[in-house]
């Protein structure tokens, strides 16, 4: 196990970039911690297998170095960087056993027969796989032929970090829960550094100590689940996060007032008047209905109702606004909200302004 | 639901059966009816019980035309499985190159069988064929129509030539189907070359493998054409193989009772081989499901 670095890492599948819209990466600086679980997450394009496939050593960046611990990995190959990595669909050897399966990387590594019986045991132990051990892999469920890709990373007691792309696609609902919540016990129970990568929020957020949300080829925020939630630093991460996503606004923004299509919003805050594109945003779990003072005038266009609560989707003027209301109360014809001061985030061209102090 | 019955599905079925009749069974019936006979023209019959098959499965020259075919199968399998994998193996998985190895594979199969032949004729002959003359002005000794080795080398080569694009093109469907990630995920195992092959390619190609071997046995073990137009089943009887024999016999001596009885062996030996590749081959690593 060791720390792994990405120094200023970028990517273009072309031959010779030329502009930023040629990478598929666009620059990234980040660090990862010995023994820490993250989760890439984005929208499909956004450039996150291809910062795994970095990691992983089957793509070389165009820019910048990987760092494993102290040592620069960044021309080495898959092979020798001792990584083990889980594919969206399960990558099994259809014609050996499953035990046969977890020795492969093994005795391609020439470690000694007893080593190997012992080490196959205890993954066997520890993925739960004991009473089909001996089968042929190929006839086994969607799962647990998920498991034996993972067991192949775990067998080896060399792996800096367990690199997963989407592994739980092919996967049944019903299985997903326990696949997931049986890694997180393995990593707590073994602390491998775990690199995630998903597009469903769900899982990123369950699964993580840390999010790191891409979107466009960019790096836009890393943070822990709630971080992500409550300040996120782009207006994309307020969208991607959450169900339904943050409200963005378009607002003029002086002092600690925003005036949103002539209506005036709190904001708990004081922010010096900014330049270029100025929106606010607001979750929809604080926006409460009320018509007091300072309440704006919106249109209902739906309300869903999820059981525990109820979606409000409508409208400020032409913006979409959507609002979690709780169940039992009545909506009125005419509803207004408002919005809890200190949840309003404000932002300058997409990205999160931060108060004056 | 309630099922209905009426004949009408008799007169949906009654074309091709009439079909099947015609091109299949009635002419195999013929055969049949043949071989259990004795005619001396003037359509006069005698019965002739199991005499023919008697002195077909007696008959030394059936014997060394068996051996000869079962050689040749086995030899061209040998060579051309192999063969093709490798070339499968070799053959670019994307890019511009595709299309063009897949073409010049496809092109031996769009040849008539004759045609092969004739070229093959030609191609070899000491006097004006590039092959035969190439090699009589190095000094090496061929010649087709008098050494049974060269005969032989020749109808070999020119089948190998002829059907290896087959094994080619079935082998190289089934690699392309294996997903990028078994390569990479091999490659995270450290999994050497010969590792990938043996447990992510060859499994992978089982079935089409079994197809091709298939394909490739029965047609060897029925062929006629280019051994017939290259050598004519010489020189004597060295490439004289189970079909040329037959005709020989049915049509160049007339002997029709002997002939059908042989064809009837020879399509039940076909059948039965058949069927016993097709089960061992399909059982191969099935068991322990």
């Amino acid at each position: 196990m060791s720390r792994i670095t990405l120094d200023h890492i970028a990517h273009s599948y072309l031959p010779s970039p030329k502009t930023e819209a040629d990478f598929a990466l666009k620059e990234v600086h980040q660090v990862w911690e010995d023994g820490s679980a993250y989760a890439l997450l984005g929208p499909s394009g956004c450039g996150k297998t291809t910062l795994l496939n970095i990691i992983s050593g089957l793509i070389t960046p165009s820019h910048g170095r990987v760092v494993f611990g102290e040592r620069d990995v960044t021309l080495l190959p898959t092979e020798a960087r001792n990584i083990a990595q889980v594919f969206q669909f399960p990558v099994i050897y259809d014609t050996m056993t499953v035990a046969e399966n977890l020795a492969f990387p093994l005795k391609n590594r020439k470690v000694p027969q007893a080593e190997i019986d012992r080490r196959v045991a205890e993954t066997i132990e520890m993925l739960g796989l004991g009473p089909m051990a001996r089968r042929k892999a190929r006839g086994l469920t969607a799962d647990q032929k998920q498991k034996i890709s993972l067991g192949r990373g775990l067998v080896r007691s060399d792996v800096n970090a367990i690199l997963f792309d989407e592994p739980l696609t092919v996967i049944d609902p019903h299985m997903k829960w326990q696949l997931r919540s049986q890694l997180k016990q393995l990593h707590r129970r073994y602390g491998f550094t775990m690199v995630y990568v998903t597009h469903d929020q769900t899982e990123a957020l369950t699964f993580a100590d840390k999010v790191v949300v891409m979107y466009a080829g960019e790096v836009v925020q890393v943070g822990t689940p709630a971080e992500l939630f409550e300040r996120p630093k782009h207006t994309f991460v307020g969208y991607f996060i959450g169900s339904p996503g943050m409200n963005v606004l378009p607002a003029e923004v002086a002092g600690d007032r925003a005036v949103v299509g002539g209506h005036a919003v709190a904001l708990g805050q004081h922010y010096r008047p900014q330049p270029g594109r100025t929106e606010i945003g607001v979750r929809p779990e604080f926006v409460r209905l009320d018509d007091g003072a300072g309440s704006l005038p919106i249109s209902v266009r739906s309300v869903e109702d999820i059981g525990r609560y109820r979606i409000l989707r409508g409208a400020i003027g032409p913006h979409e606004l959507n609002a979690v209301l709780p169940e039992g109360r009545a909506i009125p014809a005419s509803p207004r909200v408002v919005f809890d001061p200190a949840r309003v985030n404000v932002y300058r061209d997409a990205h999160l302004v931060e108060a004056e102090a | 639901m309630e099922k209905t019955w009426n004949n009408k599905a008799w007169f949906m079925v009654l074309p091709v059966l009439l079909l099947v009749a015609f091109s299949a069974v009635i002419p195999l019936m013929t055969v049949v009816n043949y071989s259990v006979q004795d005619t001396f023209g003037n359509n006069e019959f005698f019965w002739a019980g199991t005499e023919w098959f008697e002195e077909v499965l007696a008959s030394e020259r059936f014997h060394d035309a068996l051996f000869r075919n079962l050689a040749f199968s086995l030899i061209i399998l040998a060579i051309e499985v192999p063969l093709g994998i490798a070339i499968a193996l070799a053959m670019p998985r994307s890019g511009f190159w595709v299309p063009v190895c897949l073409v010049l594979m496809a092109l031996p199969l769009l040849i008539p069988w004759n045609v092969v032949g004739t070229i093959w004729q030609v191609f070899g002959r000491a006097d004006i064929g590039l092959l035969g003359h190439t090699l009589a002005y190095l000094g090496i000794p061929y010649n087709y129509t008098q050494d049974p080795v060269a005969a032989w080398i020749t109808v070999i080569v020119m089948d190998v030539w002829h059907w290896t694009s087959l094994v080619v093109l079935l082998c190289y469907a089934g690699l392309v189907s294996i997903p990028e990630a078994y390569y990479q995920a091999a490659k995270i195992d450290g999994a050497s070359r010969w590792s990938v092959f043996r447990y992510i390619q060859l499994p992978k190609m089982h079935r089409v493998l079994l197809i091709a071997v298939l394909l490739r046995f029965m047609d060897s073990f029925m062929i006629y054409t280019e051994p017939f137009v290259v050598t004519g089943g010489g020189p004597g009887n060295s490439t004289t193989f189970l079909s040329i024999d037959l005709v020989k016999m049915a049509i160049g001596q007339f002997d029709l009772g002997p002939a059908a009885a042989m064809s009837i062996v020879y399509f039940l030996i076909v059948l039965a081989l058949s069927w016993v590749f097709y089960t061992v081959m399909t059982n191969y690593g099935q068991d322990e499901r």
